[in-house]
């Protein structure tokens, strides 16, 4: 425990280090990840195609692929990313996580599309209302009440998958801390133990907030 | 199955023939390998209750090394590890009359160096391990046995850059590996905002290809390796501007054994020892021979 106890001021920093990088990715992989959604249930095919190509390769391959991707393949063919707070790997390791968890968003919420009974959308467009209408008004608002607890798997999961994106240059982040301790003389354990205390503190309260959520939008029968 | 004596002879000897092809085949493996082995210490006598003592009734050391370090310790394709560090302890198994196939290595990571000695797990650790204060808190070191020396590598175009006073000229971006010595050296002579830092040195090389940084920071040794893999495209700038003496990482408190390791590392450079193992690994992209460090005091 004395890893813990001496380098507080640390853990502090990374705590804070994985929020921000955590917030970013939370905000934009479900923003991704809804519109991917409604791709994949749209009437347009190169639309459908599309969400389901994204899904296809960001699920199905390794996050750390998607990592090298960002932070070091597209640089090599000339793209790049701005700084942030003079790094350069911010950035490109926020996309990638992004693109990757939006994936896993795009299923969640889709799965809620498909739990509204079809009589819902067939009604909203007997009355007139157009295809984004429906899926806007009628469709989406019931589909999301649906989706808050798989969604806040994925949501936990992107939160420790954040662990792997302190290996790719984003400094500040709660494994960045780690490896800091460990270079000072601390066993990795202890340092672990106040690794794994500061990610609960994140995820617990996160979950707590879900619930919340979850009992607010249930739809009183 | 019937066959004519003449066939049959024709077989037999083919057989022969073969076994003995596959006997001269293992053979050759074994001398590749160690070729530069030193002489197993045969009858040799320690004093009972000594970590020596008990290895040697053993018959068996584990040894903690890095199995991602080119020329210091580098998992082959036999699952081996071969390096610089691996030679060291074949030539301190040697002498406690332990052969070099009865040597068990375990991988060990910088992050889990003292754990795995603390909780005994191997008998000591020899893993590009820089002795400082702050590891002797939970562990002992014997040694040093060798000098590395921070440096810098950057492209083989660059000449912008020849030493570590020079970077905040250049307003190089350096990287280096989050937690390590050299990273914490490094921020003396660089703004914060240009280091970058990765969890491994292979990140920076890629990094340092892309021209997302122009600085690759660490021990000389490591980056030797990096130069050696970059085919021409990467160099050294050649001037170390630190001394991180390379220990034995051993249990804290065990004086014998360090004395008994240090006593084994001057007697290696006596009889020729030392040299195979440079010549034969890190000396491959280094060069010359480096004189051995004089010991520190066991404790």
């Amino acid at each position: 425990m004395d890893a813990l106890i001496a380098e507080f001021p640390r853990f502090v920093g990374g705590f804070f280090g994985t929020l921000r990088l955590c917030l970013f990715t939370a905000i934009g992989s479900l923003f991704l990840g809804t519109i991917l959604a409604t791709f994949r249930v749209s009437p347009v095919p190169p639309l459908r195609f599309l969400g389901l190509a994204w899904v296809t390769v960001f699920r199905n391959s390794p996050l750390v692929v998607a990592l090298f991707l960002f932070a070091f393949g597209l640089p090599q063919v000339g793209i790049t990313f701005p700084t942030f707070g003079g790094n350069a790997f911010f950035w490109p390791g926020v996309t990638a996580l992004t693109c990757y968890t939006a994936a896993f968003v795009c299923e969640a919420v889709r799965s809620g599309i498909n739990s509204v009974p079809p009589g819902q959308a067939e009604a909203a467009r007997a009355v007139g209302l157009t295809f984004q209408q429906t899926l806007g008004t009628v469709v989406l608002p019931q589909a999301l009440r649906t989706v808050v607890p798989p969604l806040g798997s994925v949501i936990i999961a992107m939160i420790k998958n954040s662990a792997i994106v302190g290996a790719f240059g984003v400094t500040g982040e709660l494994f960045s801390v780690d490896a800091e301790n460990t270079a000072l003389g601390y066993s990795a354990l202890s340092s672990l133990t106040g690794v794994a205390i500061a990610y609960l503190v994140i995820t617990i309260p996160a979950g707590i907030a879900l619930g919340v959520i979850e009992r607010k939008i249930e739809v009183k029968r | 199955m019937r066959l004519s004596p003449l066939v049959r002879t024709a077989v037999i000897a083919a057989a022969v023939a073969l076994t003995a092809t596959v006997a001269a085949c293992g053979n050759q493996a074994n001398l590749g390998s160690s070729g530069a082995a030193p002489s197993v210490a045969q009858g040799a006598t320690f004093e009972a209750g000594t970590t020596m003592a008990t290895l040697q009734t053993a018959g068996t050391l584990k040894v903690g090394t890095k199995f991602d370090q080119p020329l210091f310790g580098l998992k082959g394709l036999d699952g081996n590890p071969v390096g610089f560090d691996v030679e060291i302890a074949k030539i301190v198994a040697a002498k406690l009359g332990i052969p070099a196939d009865k040597i068990t290595f375990t991988e060990t990571p910088s992050k889990i160096r003292e754990d795995v000695i603390v909780n005994k797990q191997v008998d000591m650790v020899v893993a590009t391990y820089t002795i400082n204060d702050a590891r002797r808190q939970k562990i002992s070191f014997a040694g040093p046995y060798y000098v590395a020396g921070q440096d810098l590598m950057v492209k083989a175009d660059n000449t912008a850059i020849t030493g570590p006073d020079t970077l905040k000229a250049a307003n190089a971006r350096v990287c280096s590996v989050s937690g390590s010595t050299p990273a914490k050296n490094i921020a003396k002579y660089v703004d914060a905002a240009n280091i970058v830092l990765f969890d491994v040195y292979s990140k920076c090389a890629d990094a340092l290809r892309n021209g997302q940084v122009e600085v690759v920071t660490t021990d000389n040794v490591i980056l030797s390796g990096l130069v050696d893999s970059s085919k021409g495209a990467f160099k050294l700038v050649g001037k170390t501007f630190t001394k991180e003496p390379y220990g034995i990482g051993i249990t804290k408190g065990d004086v014998k054994f360090c004395e008994f390791i240090n006593k084994t590392l001057t007697e290696s450079v006596a009889d020729g020892s030392y040299a195979a193992a440079w010549s034969g690994t890190a000396g491959k992209v280094q060069g010359a021979v480096p004189p051995l460090p004089t010991a520190d005091a066991c404790s």
